[in-house]
């Protein structure tokens, strides 16, 4: 905890959070680094996407805080969050069904370029290319690129993932929320994924990962917090995570 | 051109087209035959074809691409009338100050009916603007009658001030002297066409807000509103604060319609509260669903679908049934007679119901999405006769998603 402690990006400092009379999570403190990779693994019902959501400003922590490049994101609309340069990928894909996948890309860039409120009525979409060509690029990097004319209500589950991924990516966000990104596609994708995530660290992106995954995990992971009912049971890099018998007890060796 | 592609262009230029020639195109049978009372060429009809075409344009703003369905904007309407007929009560007959005061009170209504119906979506929204505009109408009718002349209506009289009238000022609607009921009848063999000055007036307006909403549907802002249609939880964590663009289209549409309603008191300088009803509400809903929701053409086919059927369908009454029959035996016309006489004349809106009916449930894209099939038929077959390859179909389609507004 000492080093590079003036590197850290996000503070998550002694959350709780409780449903009526169950505690999703207690005593949370993580610090995230920059251009890190952090893991948050744990079983189900660990608190992990509850995490997640409190981050991201869906859900309010019950006490705590959550501080994010020394401004404070507890009680802030998830747009505001998502203004400071924070982006999350979902669980279940949230994307704009309706909309061919490139529109789908290309949205959040207008959000990145214009802010969270201005109206820009008369400009035609054709003429943003420099837009265009980064939505196209990006549809490229993540195997997308041929549908892109394609309602992305049509594509595939882990199609859709992947298209979500690019969808944050074109905001060149500071923080990069990742709900099991690999959940749902075959080991090819999984793997693809795992490359594009890599290449996406070589940006200096930070990035939080939840996953079940393993093989994902420890192909990214620079930190890993191993969360189980609600708290912290371990933290440390990927070796240290993988050797704690804490750990083998609560997760890798009680889930299998 | 214009800030459009090429294809939009031309787009425009054909809509240009269609609407200066609509005088022209609406008459297509000679006066002489039994088929003169179809044509829809004269200038009362031709100018609700136009001005119920503006407000379906905006409606289609709000509702095609954000899809919140207002149930009041005939409230916006009803607001744009009065206020013309106020300026001639005031002022004077031109009808250029009322039609710039008509959108910016409807725009001023819609904003404060919008911020707060906005607060909540789906059937809560449609019932919010709904009330909204049964209260104005319900106020236009009683309360505000100083402003309104409540069941009357607003019309200009004798007494009223008109600081700005001169001499020579005609005192029917006009723009400049121009007066808006001034016709022009030229024959052309057996057909009479009328070019009218209050249609031309009313359809240089419809392509100018046409091209507004072409401009809107093609720009970011217009992106951002279908995403609003398709995922509001995905915008809000893009970054995205969805209200005000939402709080924009409401007002952008209920312009279009105090403009509209400023139209319609620009040709009949005379308004109702009636005009804010709720049927009037919901007519433009029908409109906008009739010819497609969300595409741009749709919403003005559907405006003149049911404007046709209303002023066309509702003449055809058993008097002229007999004389279409009445070369047939008695029993067999009785039959026939019997058969189509409900839904003709007085019935018209049975079948303009079961029109209604059979596109929801058949072309739920409306009368635009048969006109892509029937067009997508063509296109395929010299494919299949020519032999020409296979791969070029999936393109087709891919491009026809990109645009999917047409």
């Amino acid at each position: 905890m000492s080093t590079n402690v003036h590197n850290v990006v996000l503070h998550v400092d002694d959350v709780h959070k409780t449903f009526g009379g169950l505690h999703a999570l207690a005593d949370i403190d993580l610090a995230v680094e920059e251009g890190k990779t952090h893991a948050i693994i744990g079983p189900n019902g660990a608190g992990k996407s509850t995490l997640l959501n409190v981050i991201v400003g869906r859900l309010a922590p019950t006490s705590g805080a959550v501080v994010f490049d020394g401004q404070v994101l507890t009680g802030k609309q998830p747009y505001e969050i998502n203004q400071l340069g924070v982006a999350r990928v979902f669980q279940t894909p949230e994307i704009f069904p309706d909309l061919p996948v490139l529109h789908n890309v290309m949205t959040p860039a207008f959000a990145k370029r214009d802010g969270a409120y201005k109206l820009h009525i008369w400009e035609n979409l054709l003429d943003e290319k420099t837009i265009q060509e980064e939505a196209e690029h990006l549809l490229q990097d993540v195997g997308l690129w041929e549908r892109r004319m394609d309602h992305a209500g049509a594509l595939s589950r882990g199609d859709k993932r992947r298209m979500e991924l690019a969808m944050c990516l074109i905001q060149h966000p500071r923080l990069l929320l990742l709900d099991e990104p690999t959940a749902g596609m075959s080991r090819h994708d999984t793997n693809t994924t795992i490359e594009l995530l890599k290449k996406v660290k070589e940006r200096g992106m930070t990035k939080i990962i939840i996953e079940h995954d393993m093989h994902v995990v420890f192909s990214l992971a620079d930190k890993i917090s191993v969360l189980a009912q609600g708290r912290i049971i371990a933290e440390g890099n990927p070796e240290d995570v993988r050797n704690d018998p804490k750990v083998k007890e609560a997760y890798l060796g009680g889930a299998h | 051109m214009l800030g459009l592609s090429a294809k939009d262009t031309g787009f425009l230029l054909f809509v240009t087209f269609l609407t200066l020639a609509t005088p022209i195109l609406l008459q297509p049978f000679p006066e002489s035959s039994s088929l003169a009372q179809f044509n829809a060429g004269y200038p009362d009809l031709m100018q609700r074809f136009a001005i119920f075409g503006i407000f379906a344009i905006g409606f289609n703003i709000l509702f095609g691409l954000t899809g919140y369905l207002s149930f009041g904007h005939a409230a916006f309407l009803g607001v744009g009338s009065y206020s013309v007929v106020w300026t001639y009560k005031l002022l004077s007959f031109n009808v250029l100050p009322g039609l710039i005061l008509a959108i910016v009170l409807s725009g001023i209504f819609a904003l404060f009916i919008g911020f707060v119906s906005l607060r909540r979506s789906g059937i809560y929204f449609s019932i919010l603007t709904l009330a909204f505009a049964q209260m104005s109408y319900n106020l236009a009718y009683s309360v505000l009658t100083p402003l309104t002349n409540g069941e009357t209506g607003l019309q200009v009289y004798g007494s009223d001030p008109q600081y700005l009238m001169g001499e020579g000022s005609p005192d029917v609607p006009n723009l400049f002297g121009l007066v808006m009921q001034d016709s022009m009848k030229v024959p052309v063999g057996d057909w009479v066409f009328t070019f009218n000055v209050g249609y031309y007036f009313t359809a240089v307006i419809a392509i100018f807000v046409f091209y507004i909403s072409l401009r809107i549907f093609r720009s970011p802002f217009g992106l951002i509103l279908r995403a609003i249609k398709t995922n509001r939880t995905r915008l809000n964590y893009a970054g995205i604060n969805t209200r005000p663009y939402m709080l924009a289209a409401f007002v952008i549409s209920g312009m279009y319609a105090g403009l509209a309603g400023g139209l319609l008191a620009a040709m009949d300088p005379l308004a109702g509260a009636e005009r804010m009803q709720w049927t009037a509400s919901g007519e433009v809903v029908l409109m906008t669903i009739l010819g497609g929701a969300g595409t741009l053409m749709g919403p003005v086919l559907g405006a003149g679908f049911i404007k046709y059927f209303e002023n066309i369908f509702s003449k055809i009454n058993e008097t002229v049934l007999h004389d279409w029959f009445g070369a047939l035996p008695e029993p067999v016309r009785d039959f026939l007679i019997g058969i189509i006489s409900p839904f003709v004349g007085d019935g018209w809106q049975l079948t303009l119901g079961l029109l209604f009916m059979l596109v929801v449930i058949f072309l739920p894209g409306g009368i635009m999405e048969g006109a892509k099939r029937i067009g997508s038929l063509f296109r395929r077959k010299p494919s299949q006769g020519g032999g020409s390859p296979a791969p070029k179909a999936p393109v087709e389609a891919a491009e026809t998603s990109n645009q999917p507004a047409e």
